[in-house]
Parts: C-alpha cells; sequence; structure tokens
C-alpha cells in the first residue's frame, strides 16, 4: 500500500495534465486534493505501523548488472513516517489555500499539474530505499521548484529567479550525484539498509565514510539552502506565495535535512562531517538571521528565516540531535508554512508586500493578524508554542555535545543569539504589518480573505500552539513520545530546564527590542544604524554574499566559458559538422554504384564471393 | 520408425490454413468483401501461434532433419507474429490496391510455411527445399500490384537476384556434402584443416545466404524491391525473410561448421562492417521512405552480424533477442508506410510533413519506432543494440563495436529526419488522414511491444534457450 502515496500524486498530475488544464480547469484542485486525502490516510496507518527498530522494505529489482543491483522500492521508518504525514498534510492544507489565491489566474490547472508533481516527487524522496532512487526524485522536486518559481514566466524577475534556483541547487547537487557515483563504485549498493549493514561491518574505510558524506552533505547544502549556497532561496519568492509556503518553507527545503538525517549513520560515523554539517548550521543560522533583520520584503524576511531555521537543523543533526532535528523538522513545517501563508493573505489582500506600504492590518484582518502571530510566536520560541519545544531540544544537544567538544559551545552561543535575531525580526515583520496606522491607500482599504484561505491559516494555528508540546508527549496514532519513537541508537531525555528558561528569556528580550524600536519607537533604528554602519550596510546587502557570487558568475564562469563556446563552436562543431558534411557526401558518392541494373547486382556480387575466396586464402593459407 | 507428428503439427495447420484460404477465395468469397480474407489469415495464424506455444515443451527430431527445438521456436515465433501482423495490415490495403487478394493471403500463408520449415532444417536437402518454398512465393507477392509497373520490376529483380543466390546455395550445399559426406547437419564433423573444397562450400553458403539476410556486397536487389514491392510485404521481407536467414547461418555457422571458425570469421567481420557503413551512408540521402528502410535494414544486418562473429552463447542469444525487437520496430514502421502509402500514393519522406496534426496516434507511433530503430533507451531496440554491442565487447570486436556505435549515432540523423517532417515541418494539405482500424490495430500492438521490450528479461530468457542448443563451451 505505501507505495500508493507518491503514485497517487502522480495519477494526479497525469490527469490533471490530460484532462484539466484548459477548459475544465476548475476542477485540477480537488482532482490534487483527492489524491492528497487518500495518501494522507495511508501515511497515518503507516504512523501507527513504522517499526521501532530496523525498517520495513518493500522492492523492485529494476537492473541488474553484473554486480551492481539497482531497484526501486518503498522504505518505512519512524523518519519517513513522520515525514510523509508532514508533507501529505502541508501539501493538502497549502492546496485548498491555492483554491482561494490561485482562483482567477490563467495557469490555473497548470498550476495545480505541477504542485500534483512536486508532492509526488517530494513523497518519492521520502519514501526512498535507496539513494539512487532518492537522487531521481530529489532532481525531479529540483524541476518542479524551477517550474513554480517561473510560474508567473511572463515576468523576467520570475523566469530569473527560477533560473538561479536551478543553477544554484546545481552546485550542491554535483557533489551528491558524485557521492552516488562513489557508491556505485565502491559499495555495488545504494540501499540505506545494507549501506548501514556495511558500514557497521567494517567495509568502509573512515576517509570514504567522510569523503560521502560529505559530498551528500553538498547536495543537502543546495536544496536546504545553507550557506554560500543560500542565495537562491530569497529570489525564489518570486514564485506564488503557496508555492513558497508548500516547497520552499515546510518541504523541498527540508528535503537536504531530511536527506542528512536519512544517511546519518554515515555522519554519525565520520566525527569531521558532523563538525562540519554544524558550523555549516550554526553559521548559516546566525547568519540569516541577520539579513531577516533588514529585509523589508514580507516574503524575503520569511525567507530568510526559513535558511536560518533549516541552519537550526543542521546544527541539531551535527550535534548529533538527530530526534531534535526532525521534530524542529516537523514543527517548523507547520509554523513556516502558516507564516508563508498569512503573507500570502495579505498579499492577496493588498497587492504589496514592501512591509513600510502595509500597517495597521489587524484590524481589517483579524484572523489573518491573529494566526500570524501564532506563527510568529512559534518561530520565536515562545512556551508553549510549537517553536518553544522543538528550538529548545536543538540548543540542549549542541550544548551537551560541547562536553566532548568545546567548539559546540561556540555553535551553541551562536544559536542562541540567532534565537534573539528570530525573535526580533519575526516581531518587527508583525509589529509593521498589523499595528499602527496604515502608510498606502492600499492597506487602508484591505479584507479579509475568503474562508478557503481563512480555514487553512486556523488549522495551521493551532498546530502552530500545539504540534510541539503534543508531539513531545504522544505522537498520534502510535501512542509514543517524540523521542522515544525517532531516534538514532538509544532514546535520549536530555532535559534542561535551566536552558529553557534561557532561550524564553533571549527570545522574550528579542520581542521586548522589537516592540520598542517599531512599536513605541523609544529605541532608534537609525541612531543604531549611524553608530554601526558597517553592520547595516553588511545586513542590507546581504554580507555581500550574492554580490561575491554575482561576480564569480560573471568574471570566472562567463570568461571561461565564453573561451570553451568559441573551442566549442570552432574546433568539436567544426569537427561534427565536418564529419556530418563527408558522410553526406560519401552517400551521395555511392548512390550512383545502385544503378537499378540487375546484372551489376549480380556483378557486384560475384566479385564478392571472389573476393572472399582471396580473403580466405590470404588468412588461412588452404 | 514412428513419427511424432506433433512436432510439425504447426506447420501442418499453416498448411491447412493457406488451402483453406486460397479454397474460399475461390468458392465463395469472390467479388465479396476481400478484407474478410485478411482477417481470417490473421486469426488462423494466431491460432497457430497458439498451437506452436502450446507444443513449446514438445521437443525432438523426425528422421534428424527438422528439428523442433528451442532455437526453432524462437524463430517460427517471429516468422507468425511476422506474417499474423502482416495479415492485419494488409487487410484495407489488399481491398484497395489489389486484384487478387485471395492469392495474395494464400501466398503469404505459403511463404511463412516454407520460411518455418527453414528454420527447422537439420538437413541442407530440407533447408534448400524450405528457402525456395518461402522465397518463390515471396517472388509473386513483391509482383503482386499491378498497377504500379514498380512492383512488377520489384517482383522480377528479386526472382533473377533470388535465383543466383539459390544457384550459388546449391552449389555451396554440393560442396559441403562432397567434402563431409553427408547433409544431415548432425552428422557433419567439419575439422580443420579444411580442404579447398570445403572452403569453397563454406564461402558459396556464407554468400547465398548473405544474399538473403541483404548484407554488403550481396545486397544491391534489396533497395529496388523493398521500394517496389507492396509495402506489407516488404515489411514482411524485411522482417521475417530476414530472420529466416539468419536461422539458417546460426544452424549451420554455430553448429556443424563451427569449427572452422578461422576460415569464416574474417568473412563475418568483412560482411558486418561493410554492411553498417554502406548502409547507414546510403540511407541518408534517400527521399523515398521505403528505400531509407532498406538501407538501414541493410545496417541492421552488420549490426547483428557482429553478435555471429563474437561466436558465442550470448552473442547467439543477443542475435535472436534483437531480431525479437526489430520484428516489432521494422515491421510496425512499415505499417505506417503502408498507411501513408495508401493516403498519399507516394512513399516520399516529404509526405509525412505534419502528420503529428493530420493523425497524431500514428505520429507518435511512428516516433517511438524510429527512436527505437535508432536505438535510444529505454525502448527495445537499445537493449538489441546494447546486448549486440555488449557481447562484441567481450569477444574483443572492439573496431566493430566501434563502426556499430558510430554508426547508430549517424543513423539517427535519417531516422529523425522523418520525425522532424511529422513534428515540425508544416503540412501543405492539413485534412485529418483516417486510417484503417486492421492496421492501427496492429499498429498499437508493434507500439506496445517495442516499449514492453524495453524489460527485456523475458525475451533475452527465451533467445538464451535458443542459444543454449548449440552447446557452446562456457
Amino acid at each position: 500500500m505505501l507505495w500508493l502515496i507518491p503514485i497517487l500524486p502522480a495519477i494526479a498530475f497525469l490527469v490533471i495534465s490530460a484532462f484539466f488544464v484548459n477548459r475544465l480547469r476548475r476542477i485540477a484542485p480537488y482532482v490534487l486534493i483527492l489524491a492528497l486525502i487518500l495518501s494522507l490516510i495511508i501515511s497515518f496507518s503507516a504512523l501507527s505501523k513504522a517499526p521501532l527498530q530496523g525498517a520495513e522494505e518493500q522492492s523492485l529489482l529494476w537492473l541488474h548488472a553484473d554486480d551492481l543491483r539497482l531497484e526501486v522500492g518503498t522504505l518505512l521508518d519512524p523518519l519517513s513516517a513522520i515525514m510523509l504525514v508532514v508533507v501529505c498534510f502541508v501539501s493538502l492544507v497549502v492546496q485548498i489555500y491555492s483554491i482561494g489565491y490561485m482562483a482567477g489566474d490563467e495557469g490555473y490547472g497548470r498550476y495545480f499539474a505541477f504542485m500534483s508533481l512536486f508532492s509526488a516527487a517530494m513523497l518519492g524522496v521520502v519514501i526512498s530505499n535507496n539513494l539512487l532512487q532518492t537522487y531521481v526524485c530529489w532532481e525531479l522536486v529540483g524541476l518542479c521548484s524551477y517550474l513554480l518559481i517561473g510560474f508567473w514566466y511572463r515576468r523576467p524577475s520570475a523566469a530569473a529567479a527560477a533560473k538561479k534556483a536551478f543553477v544554484v541547487t546545481r552546485f550542491g547537487d554535483v557533489g551528491f550525484l558524485v557521492a552516488v557515483l562513489a557508491f556505485s563504485l565502491v559499495a555495488k549498493e545504494f540501499n540505506f539498509g545494507a549501506l548501514q549493514h556495511r558500514l557497521a561491518a567494517g567495509d568502509f574505510t573512515a576517509a570514504f565514510i567522510t569523503a560521502v558524506s560529505l559530498l551528500i552533505f553538498c547536495g543537502a547544502v543546495g536544496k536546504s539552502a545553507q550557506f554560500p549556497l543560500h542565495i537562491w532561496l530569497p529570489d525564489a519568492m518570486e514564485g506564488p506565495t503557496p508555492v513558497s509556503a508548500l516547497i520552499h518553507a515546510a518541504t523541498m527545503v527540508a528535503a537536504g535535512v531530511y536527506l542528512v538525517a536519512r544517511t546519518f549513520f554515515l555522519f554519525a560515523a565520520s566525527p569531521v562531517a558532523l563538525i562540519v554539517v554544524a558550523c555549516i548550521g550554526a553559521f548559516t543560522a546566525l547568519f540569516a538571521a541577520s539579513i531577516a533583520v533588514a529585509a523589508n520584503d514580507i516574503k524575503r524576511v520569511l525567507a530568510y528565516s526559513t535558511i536560518s531555521q533549516l541552519g537550526y537543523m543542521m546544527l541539531g543533526l551535527g550535534a548529533l540531535g538527530y530526534t531534535a532535528a526532525v521534530f524542529h523538522l516537523t514543527t517548523h513545517a507547520f509554523f513556516k508554512a502558516l507564516l508563508f501563508l498569512t503573507a500570502g493573505s495579505v498579499i492577496h489582500a493588498i497587492g504589496k508586500q514592501d512591509m513600510w506600504e502595509l500597517g495597521g492590518l489587524a484590524k481589517k484582518m483579524p484572523i489573518t493578524a491573529l494566526t500570524c502571530l501564532a506563527g510568529a510566536l512559534a518561530l520565536a520560541g515562545i512556551f508553549p508554542f510549537a517553536g518553544f519545544w522543538s528550538k529548545d531540544e536543538i540548543l540542549a544537544s549542541a550544548w551537551l555535545r560541547g562536553a566532548e567538544s568545546p567548539l559546540y559551545y561556540l555553535l551553541f552561543a551562536m544559536g542562541l543569539a540567532a534565537a534573539f535575531l528570530t525573535a526580533f525580526y519575526m516581531f518587527r515583520m508583525w509589529i509593521l504589518c498589523f499595528t499602527g496606522t496604515p502608510r498606502t491607500k492600499e492597506a487602508a482599504h484591505a479584507h479579509e480573505s475568503p474562508w478557503v484561505m481563512t480555514v487553512p491559516l486556523a488549522v495551521l494555528a493551532l498546530l502552530a500552539l500545539v504540534s510541539g508540546f503534543w508531539l513531545k508527549q504522544t505522537v498520534p496514532g502510535n501512542g509514543l513520545p517524540f523521542a522515544e519513537f525517532v531516534h538514532a541508537g538509544p532514546a535520549h531525555h536530555g532535559e534542561a530546564v535551566w536552558l529553557m528558561f534561557l532561550s524564553t528569556l533571549v527570545a522574550a528580550a528579542g520581542i521586548v527590542t522589537a516592540y520598542f524600536t517599531y512599536y513605541r519607537a523609544k529605541v532608534s533604528a537609525a541612531a543604531f544604524h549611524s553608530s554601526f554602519p558597517w553592520v547595516r550596510n553588511g545586513m542590507k546587502s546581504k554580507w555581500w554574499v550574492d554580490a561575491a557570487w554575482e561576480s564569480f558568475a560573471t568574471r570566472v564562469v562567463i570568461a571561461g566559458s565564453s573561451v570553451a563556446a568559441w573551442f566549442d563552436r570552432h574546433v568539436p562543431d567544426g569537427m561534427v559538422n565536418g564529419v556530418a558534411w563527408l558522410c553526406g557526401q560519401a552517400g551521395l558518392k555511392l548512390r550512383p554504384a545502385q544503378s537499378g541494373q540487375v546484372q551489376l547486382y549480380a556483378l557486384v556480387a560475384f566479385i564478392g564471393i571472389i573476393l572472399f575466396v582471396i580473403l580466405l586464402r590470404l588468412t588461412t593459407g588452404w | 520408425m514412428k513419427l511424432d507428428f506433433l512436432l510439425i503439427a504447426p506447420e501442418i495447420a499453416l498448411a491447412g490454413l493457406a488451402f483453406l484460404v486460397l479454397a474460399l477465395d475461390l468458392i465463395f468469397l469472390r467479388s465479396k468483401k476481400k478484407g474478410l480474407l485478411g482477417w481470417i489469415s490473421a486469426a488462423g495464424l494466431a491460432g497457430v501461434l497458439v498451437l506452436l506455444v502450446l507444443l513449446k515443451d514438445t521437443q525432438g527430431n523426425l528422421l534428424r532433419s527438422f528439428l523442433a527445438d528451442p532455437l526453432a521456436f524462437d524463430f517460427k515465433l517471429i516468422l507468425l507474429v511476422a506474417a499474423c501482423i502482416c495479415s492485419l495490415a494488409s487487410v484495407d490495403f489488399a481491398g484497395r490496391h489489389l486484384r487478387y487478394p485471395g492469392e495474395f493471403f494464400s501466398l503469404l500463408l505459403f511463404s511463412t510455411l516454407g520460411l518455418m520449415i527453414m528454420v527447422s532444417a537439420g538437413d541442407l536437402i530440407l533447408l534448400y527445399l524450405g528457402l525456395e518454398l518461402g522465397t518463390i512465393s515471396l517472388y509473386a507477392l513483391a509482383a503482386m500490384q499491378k498497377d504500379r509497373p514498380r512492383s512488377g520490376e520489384a517482383g522480377l529483380k528479386f526472382l533473377i537476384m533470388g535465383a543466383v543466390s539459390s544457384a550459388v546455395f546449391l552449389y555451396g550445399a554440393s560442396l559441403l556434402y562432397g567434402s563431409l559426406g553427408t547433409t544431415v547437419f548432425a552428422d557433419m564433423s567439419a575439422a580443420e584443416p579444411a580442404g579447398p573444397a570445403l572452403s569453397l562450400g563454406l564461402v558459396m553458403v556464407l554468400a547465398a545466404f548473405a544474399f538473403k539476410i541483404a548484407a554488403v556486397p550481396f545486397h544491391m536487389w534489396a533497395p529496388d524491391v523493398y521500394q517496389g514491392a507492396p509495402t506489407p510485404i516488404t515489411g514482411f521481407l524485411s522482417v521475417a525473410s530476414k530472420a529466416a536467414g539468419f536461422a539458417a547461418l546460426l544452424r549451420l555457422f554455430m553448429g556443424p561448421l563451427y569449427p572452422l571458425m578461422g576460415q569464416w570469421f574474417p568473412m563475418l567481420m568483412v560482411l558486418s562492417a561493410f554492411s553498417m557503413i554502406v548502409g547507414n551512408l546510403l540511407a541518408i540521402p534517400q527521399s523515398n521512405i521505403k528505400r531509407m528502410l532498406a538501407y538501414s535494414g541493410i545496417a541492421q544486418v552488420g549490426y547483428i552480424l557482429i553478435a555471429l562473429a563474437a561466436a558465442s552463447e550470448r552473442g547467439t542469444a543477443s542475435a535472436i533477442f534483437f531480431l525479437f525487437q526489430y520484428l516489432f520496430t521494422n515491421l510496425g514502421a512499415f505499417i505506417v508506410i503502408t498507411m501513408m502509402g495508401s493516403a498519399h500514393g507516394n512513399d516520399e519522406i516529404r509526405s509525412y510533413a505534419g502528420l503529428s496534426r493530420r493523425n497524431p496516434l500514428v505520429a507518435l507511433c511512428m516516433l517511438v519506432l524510429l527512436l527505437s530503430l535508432g536505438g535510444i533507451p529505454p525502448l527495445a531496440g537499445f537493449w538489441g543494440k546494447l546486448f549486440l554491442f555488449w557481447t562484441g565487447i567481450e569477444q574483443g570486436l572492439y573496431s566493430l563495436v566501434l563502426i556499430g556505435v558510430l554508426a547508430t549515432v549517424l543513423s539517427l540523423y535519417y531516422y529523425l529526419m522523418v520525425a522532424r517532417q511529422m513534428y515540425i515541418e508544416e503540412a501543405t494539405d492539413k485534412t485529418p488522414i483516417s486510417v484503417a482500424f486492421p492496421a492501427a490495430f496492429a499498429l498499437v500492438i508493434c507500439t506496445f511491444f517495442v516499449i514492453a521490450l524495453g524489460y527485456p528479461k523475458p525475451w533475452m530468457a527465451l533467445a538464451e534457450a535458443a542459444a543454449r542448443t548449440f552447446g557452446f563451451p562456457h
């Protein structure tokens, strides 16, 4: 049954593409929603059936070439079960929301077709039992991301953003591909379970494990927008907002984290890889949060926030906090999707995304404002919202790891600093959007979105409130606490009450600072800017990373590729054209031999026989 | 001596069917709907096919000269499927373009019978009889379309060149008999060093079958005959008659003549290399699609000869697998040509312009078939070529495989030229083209199998079973 989970949306994709793209496009979302409901039901049953030890697999042998086995299969363990439910659920909610958000768009049918393909591919990534299949689906979600970022392809900025996302993630994917090839050469095996078994048996050298872990991590860095490949995600906000919510906040960008979690047995065996993951994660968390502080576009704030939170998850994984990272992935999926959808609701109502052009929306759009507040509190990590529980566990695991390797204390401090900034920028955003007086005409005339959009918001807001506490106590359908359900190695309970207080305090400090800066205007942002101009400039210009990539792209790559293009046009093309010309000429020259005269045909055959006899004499000499 | 007639039951049934069709034509179907005969022969052939499959495990021989073994089974499968599809494709064609459809179908059945005997032959004389029955019927079939002078020309050229090749075969066979003292393959014991008579016999037998399979330089009849013959017959000729030629080559050269490998190996190399090169080069400038496919067929023969030159169990199996996929791919292409020929009255590649708008289904099927001919994964043609080249590399035939790979790249040019016409060029006449149901049905079957053979395992298992009959050393 499990294989139906990705297949149902795939069927929806085919059905929608075949029948519901043009005239009947109103029906398109319902096809996908039906498929997702069925997938969600199966996923829930999988959640209750997932084995606590090992994994249940089903697979088909696809190709057997010498000693290399390629299979297509499904894998059920707590990690995949949780992810399946999260992906199906968030996708379902986003599709319902999209009925309202995308209404009237001429690409309505196409939108849902792409969304179906995305859901199928993403579920394919999650359910895969081997690295090769993961890679295939991984590329497929990348394609869907490209198609959906560039959904409004007539807008040059959207087309450019789509291209940027595709090309930048490709940098990381190359690493992943090399890892896949390395496994095909060294292990002759892609199955996760078998690889884990081989690893435990000591079949791989330490250098190999570190190398493939880092290569896989390259893929994760690209997909999960970690420094320095994070630059594509803010631009990806050119896509429709529900797309940002589903793909660029809740699911696809989390695929990088999922991949690391799925191959965690490799990382756990390589201390170097763990430190790299933790450092990149912690740095990204702090770095992206600092940019979010200076961003003015409501979706860009959320995009940098997503990058920052993914950094948290990576930090969790790198600190051996497997459970904490997956927990944060789950809760983050709910509240970040919520935040994007509230942003979408605002954009849908007003048509502006610059926070300085909004303001005072709480009265006009109470549901949106309230649900957004729930999301912001969850993201900031305020008790008892979801983010509080999961973020706290990540910090706790970094702290615990510090006992073995002091570097982790530094990473812990970076995480804490990022938590402060997170609370600050979220409330900066919320205050600027929803409080005060409207700063533009459009904002003054805003209306609440239709129920088809607000109901999903309410559902997600409820989850943002309760999912952390709830899941920590008991995973639905399963009855176990999250930490006993999803874990790598023995389940552990590292409660640190002082840490809970500390992180709440830090988050509260961030909120209070935002309150005094932007609501009461007691603290002047301008004064801060003039005393630390380099900080402001750095934040504003995204710490110059985009500019560095751009100059790399325009100088080095373009220069190199123009040389290559010249070479290609003149040498290989010249050769190809020359060969083609030669073949064409040879054909024309040979043609007259076929004169239509049977006598000639017989003669040629006769000469052929004579030549064969001569050949025989020469080669064997009878 | 007790003869087990079950071994020859499919042939007996087929002979009965052929006479039945002839009689039905005479008795009560004259001037009635002629298409019915095509349906009857297709259904009958399907019945014979079922009989053949049911009797798959009934193996043995009659007087050591008629063999019912896995090799014969595989090739009879090819022949019967080819004849069945060809009948379906001809239902509409025969009614429209032929004055004597009854003779057409019964001759087709007789030809199939001859070729079936040929692939079962374990004796030079029976081989010759099968060859003649199969080929003489085809001479008549090639000349059947009396309103087209080219058809008569094709029949006559085919007859003359066929007679030459028969003569060459008979000379060769008599030299083999003279040297080895028997006509029964199983009793032949050829061994190095062979005398000049045996070697000359070998050359002549090889040349005779090189005519049959149209390998360079014995290929020159093929383009003219392919172009002139009624299109369904061209399809049958390119698949069934060729397959039977390969069956005979395999029987002789992997069987009793295997010890003389040192002598025939260089000749097969030359045949293979020249067929690939000349076939592909001459396919490029063709403007008539039937001629183009004739040359493409010559090139495909070159690929198969790599596997014969490899002279191994895997080689034999991959040659047979290639013929399986070629059956569906090439026959499907000729069904499309039949349809288009009926619609346009010519077979120019130009006439395919805009087909994707005029009949999307036919265009799509043709695209799949062309891609398979070009060896694009994951279609049947890809696996066919992959296995051939693979065994070539295994046996160290690097130069042939290199030519084969380069030739494959070259061949994409002319296959995709047709695809380009269908999908990119605009048609001058934009009216939809309607096609007859039986032919469309046959086309869909062919396309289905071209895709289904993308999972090659079951077919390869059949081919490997046949290859094991030779008992190659492992």
